[in-house]
This record gives C-alpha cells, sequence and structure tokens, in this order.
C-alpha cells in the first residue's frame, strides 16, 4: 500500500489559535497529516510549532476553523470529551522536559501515565521497563528529575511519553539546548521510534536533523501560516524559502579582497566544521 | 587599549570591604540546599541496613520509636535510644560526624530557648538563686532535669528523623506517607513541590549569579531591597506560568483530577522482623521509662 492510502489521523481546515483574544498563534493552517508518516514542522522562534502541537495533542482546541484528529473533534477533545482514550493515542513531548518531568522521580514520571489509564500495576510495571529500555535509561529510574544533565531529562521526558504507547508521537524541539554528542544519541532514538511504524511529528528549527527524522517536511512562516510542504530534499533546497522563514540568513563580509554572500543557519556559525555546505555561497 | 584606559572601580571599598553581602550568603544558602539535596539523595539510594527496609516499615519503625522517645521521661531509657539510633546510622553507612553534628549543632539552642522558662517556673528545691535587679531568679532541680529530659527527648526525635531523611529518598517517604491514610492528592502535592522547589532554587541561582555578574560597586540598601521585590515577583510569575504548563503537561498524558501513585514496594520477612523488632524496642522503652529514672 503506497503512503498516500494511508488513513488520515490530523486534518486541519483554516485553523486559527489566537492567545489571550489578542495574540495569533496560528492563522489559516490547512494540513493533513497521514499515519506512518514522520513530519517536520519547520519554523523560526514564535513561528507557531509549539502552538500547532499543542491543538494536534488535543490539549487546546482551535480558536477557528476545524480540526479532527483521529476522527475525534479536537475542539471537543480539549474541552474534556473522550481526552482519556485521546491521549493513549497521541503522546506529546514538551519542549522544556522540567515541564514534562513534574514527579520526584524518573519512574514515577514514565508511570502517570499508564496508571492515569487505570492500567493494573503489571501493565504498568512492563510499560514503564520499556519506555525505559527503548530510550536506554534503565539506571536513571529512581533518580530525582534534578540530578539529570539536559539529555537525560529529554530522554526521561520522551520516556514518560512513550510509556503510553502512543500511536502518534509529537516532539517538540527535542534536540534543543543539548551538546553535540547527546544530540545525535537522541536524533538516532528518534530515527528507532519512527521506523517501529509511529506517526511522528517533530518541531525544530535545526535544519541539520530533518532528513534524517523526516519524509516531509510542513514550513511554517513568521505569518503564523504554512509556507511550504513537501520532501526534505525539496525544501532543504529552497534557499529563498529558508530565508523566508527566517531559518537561513545572509550576510556580506570581506576576507581581504575577496566578498562573500554566506547563508547559514540562523544562529549557527558557518565557520565552524561541520556547518553545512549547502547552505553557503561565495560571489 | 593603553594602561590609563584600564577600567577603574566605580566605588571606592568602603568599610563593608571584606563582609560577606546578602548576595554570595543567599547564593551560598541556595547552593547548599542544591548540594545537601543532591548528597542526602545519593545517600539515601546506597547500599546500608535501613536503606534496604522497604520505607512503609521503616516509616512505622521510625514513628514507633519517636512516639516512645516522646514517652518516656528517663535520661537512661532516652540514652538507650540514642545510642539504638547511632548504631542504626552507622550500620547505614551514614557520615557519623555530620549525622551527629547536623543534630546537636541546633536543637540545644532552640530546644533550650522553649525550656528556659520551665528552669524556673517548676517548683521544687532551688539550686542556687541569680540577682537580676530587684528580682531573684532562681532555677529548680526538677526544672533543669526537666529540661535536659526535653532537650534529649527532642534530640533523639529529630536524629531520628535525620537518619530516614538521609537512608530513605524523598520520594519513598511521601508515597510512605499513604501508610498514614494521607490521601494521595496530598502525596502528588508535596512530591512536585519536592520535584519543583529545586528548579527555582536553579533559577534564583541563576537570577541572583547574573546581577552578581554585573554588579561594580556596592549598592544602597534601597537599591537591594527593589532588586529582591523585583526577583520575587518575577519567580512568582515564573512559577504561576509554569503550572499552567505543567498542567497542560499532566492533561496530556491523560489526567483527568483523579490521582494515582506509583509504588512497587514489597513487604519482605524481613522488613516485617526488623519493623517488629523497632516496635519492641518502643514498648520496652515506654516500659522501662516507669522504672528507670
Amino acid at each position: 500500500m503506497s503512503e498516500v492510502e494511508q488513513p488520515v489521523v490530523f486534518s486541519l481546515r483554516g485553523v486559527r489559535y489566537v492567545y489571550s483574544g489578542r495574540h495569533v498563534a496560528l492563522d489559516g493552517i490547512d494540513l493533513d497529516i497521514r499515519q506512518g508518516e514522520q513530519v517536520v514542522l519547520l519554523g523560526a522562534n514564535g513561528s507557531g510549532k509549539s502552538t500547532l502541537l499543542k491543538l494536534l495533542d488535543g490539549i487546546i482546541g482551535p480558536t477557528a476553523g476545524t480540526m479532527r484528529a483521529l476522527g475525534r473533534d479536537v475542539a471537543a477533545v480539549a474541552a474534556g470529551e473522550d481526552a482519556f482514550h485521546f491521549h493513549r493515542e497521541v503522546g506529546l513531548v514538551f519542549q522544556d522536559p522540567d515541564i514534562q518531568l513534574f514527579s520526584a522521580t524518573v519512574l514515577d514520571d514514565v508511570a502517570f501515565g499508564p496508571l492515569q489509564l487505570g492500567l493494573p500495576p503489571e501493565e504498568v510495571a512492563r510499560c514503564c521497563t520499556q519506555a525505559l529500555a527503548a530510550m536506554g535509561i534503565e539506571g536513571l529510574a529512581q533518580r530525582a528529575p534534578f540530578e539529570l544533565s539536559g539529555g537525560e531529562k529529554k530522554r526521561a521526558a520522551i520516556a514518560s511519553v512513550l510509556s503510553l504507547e502512543p500511536s502518534v508521537l509529537l516532539l517538540d524541539e527535542p534536540t534543543a539546548s543539548l551538546d553535540p554528542r547527546t544530540k545525535w544519541v537522541l536524533v538516532n532514538l528518534i530515527r528507532d521510534l519512527a521506523a517501529e511504524g509511529r506517526t511522528l511529528v517533530t518541531a525544530t528549527h535545526e535544519l541539520d536533523i530533518v532528513p534524517i527524522i523526516a519524509d516531509r517536511v510542513v514550513v511554517l512562516g513568521e505569518e503564523r501560516r504554512v509556507l511550504a510542504d513537501g520532501a526534505p530534499d525539496d525544501v532543504l533546497n529552497d534557499r529563498d524559502l529558508l530565508i523566508r522563514a527566517n531559518l537561513i540568513h545572509e550576510h556580506l563580509h570581506e576576507h581581504g579582497r575577496i566578498r562573500h554572500v554566506h547563508a547559514h543557519e540562523t544562529g549557527d556559525d558557518h565557520h565552524a566544521p561541520g556547518a553545512p555546505a549547502l547552505l553557503r555561497e561565495v560571489v | 587599549m593603553t594602561q590609563s584606559a584600564a577600567p577603574q572601580p566605580a566605588a571606592k571599598p568602603g568599610k563593608r570591604e571584606g563582609r560577606i553581602g546578602w548576595l554570595e550568603q543567599t547564593l551560598g544558602g541556595i547552593t547548599g540546599s542544591i548540594e545537601h539535596a543532591v548528597f542526602t539523595e545519593q545517600h539515601a539510594r546506597g547500599a546500608g541496613f535501613l536503606q534496604e527496609i522497604d520505607p512503609r516499615a521503616k516509616l512505622g519503625m521510625f514513628l514507633a520509636v519517636v512516639l516512645a522517645a516522646s514517652l518516656t521521661g528517663s535520661l537512661a531509657v532516652l540514652a538507650a535510644l540514642y545510642a539504638v539510633t547511632l548504631v542504626a546510622a552507622r550500620a547505614s553507612h551514614v557520615p557519623f560526624a555530620f549525622f551527629v553534628r547536623r543534630v546537636w549543632l541546633g536543637i540545644p539552642f532552640f530546644a533550650g530557648i522553649v525550656v528556659i522558662p520551665a528552669l524556673f517556673l517548676v517548683p521544687g528545691p532551688r539550686l542556687f538563686e541569680l540577682p537580676l535587679g530587684p528580682v531573684q531568679v532562681a532555677p529548680s532541680a526538677p526544672g533543669i532535669i526537666g529540661a535536659v529530659i526535653f532537650v534529649a527527648r527532642v534530640g533523639v526525635s529529630v536524629s531520628l528523623a535525620v537518619l530516614l531523611v538521609m537512608t530513605t529518598p524523598w520520594a519513598d517517604i511521601l508515597k510512605s506517607l499513604r501508610l498514614l491514610r494521607v490521601p494521595q492528592v496530598f502525596v502528588l502535592v508535596l512530591s512536585m513541590t519536592y520535584r519543583y522547589i529545586f528548579l527555582f532554587l536553579h533559577t534564583a541561582n541563576g537570577v541572583l549569579l547574573a546581577r552578581k555578574s554585573r554588579m561594580v560597586a556596592h549598592t544602597s540598601g534601597r537599591e537591594q531591597r527593589r532588586f529582591i521585590g523585583g526577583t520575587m515577583g518575577n519567580l512568582v510569575s515564573r512559577a504561576f506560568m509554569m503550572s499552567n504548563d505543567v498542567y497542560a503537561a499532566m492533561m496530556a498524558r491523560g489526567f483527568t483530577g483523579e490521582v494515582r501513585v506509583y509504588t512497587t514496594y514489597r513487604l519482605t520477612a524481613r522488613d516485617v522482623l526488623v519493623l517488629t523488632a523497632a516496635l519492641a524496642v518502643a514498648a520496652t522503652a515506654v516500659i522501662a521509662g516507669r522504672f528507670v529514672s
């Protein structure tokens, strides 16, 4: 069966979300996400990625437009209708692991979801063991979150959602603020999760991880609308699009008598070893 | 940059130079609290006699012995209970000097203040008289004995509490409160409070360090108070915003208002044996207290 024929998991039509009646976070989003897709939501800070993930997770409802997830009306889920079962299917990993890890130990956090589902103790233990093993943090189960490093917290946060065994996983900036080694360990773990057939929606502005974890990229612009939707190669090679989305920027500078125009990831050091070559240009 | 262009101190060091300011004190206090908590948690998860006992049994043991210490009026029995506590601490690899110092550096002072009036108000033969202006105060022998017993009782109880904390992770202590029929919602709120207090200590530490890194001169008391007020407001605001996010994170994992706490405890024969022994010690102490002075 081709991917196009997979059932639609999320369907958004003209979705708008406004915070406090004033601040527009998303405006006119049309989007379909199918089962088993690995989608990256690419956008600069403030483009509405996190808000879109919260909408997909049904913890907030759209201000306007229609939105269905797993056949349910998201506005109704956000109001509490069938939220109990919905959250077993759709799991959201928040950007800040200190928000995700609210219990006194890692194990308590990982067990929180299965306990809320009312699973029997043996089943809770099995879910926890599997989730901790999937993230390679069995040894941290009894540790307090404040004792963990940034990378360990991120893994524990993902494990706390994996224990619910969701078929859809939403990840908000999973590699933000991590050192390079930890970042790539986590990217590999995310790739493993995708290989298990889950639908994966990852919000990020880090271009270098996109080809590894995505088979589709949705670019959100600073106008809080979808700027582009396509294959990773097509999006990453569209330099004008990336500049418009504030994902790369250009500047002119001189090396002696030679003038260069560099385009590189916003915030990245383009002179650093390993900086993405495809984003450089010399004139 | 020439030598003359080098930055100069913005203000002359005054007579306060060399004194530890409130900023350093606060930073030191916060850092100390975090380090202490990390040390305690690590030690509680280490190897040792008490660490290996089920936390519910341990809580029962400690409560029984604290109750016995509260009910006995015998200094000898209190000394015996303290000796048992020291042996248990030794068997649990609790740093001995740290354990003794932590309890006895503060207890005589704070408990002593509480019992000072009793020294003079309890009737009985007066040992000596102290002239205080027109008033003569005279401590009585029963008053002094009562004060010593009171301080010893507080010392034993606090030693037991410290030993419990040093040998049991906080998460386990809080969950064990269910044994005392404490509602699950309180256990959850307490554990979240414990969890987030360190996050806010870290945040406060960061704010204070950021201020310290930009300070080039002494600031007036008024400026310091304004800064403290602003920092407190900022932290409360952050805590409020974070509480909304944490609630969203709980809802995202199926929280519907009904609290469920995860426990994996299993009471073994060894736990029951140790609990029974502790109950026997407590009962013996109460009975012996009636016969031994």
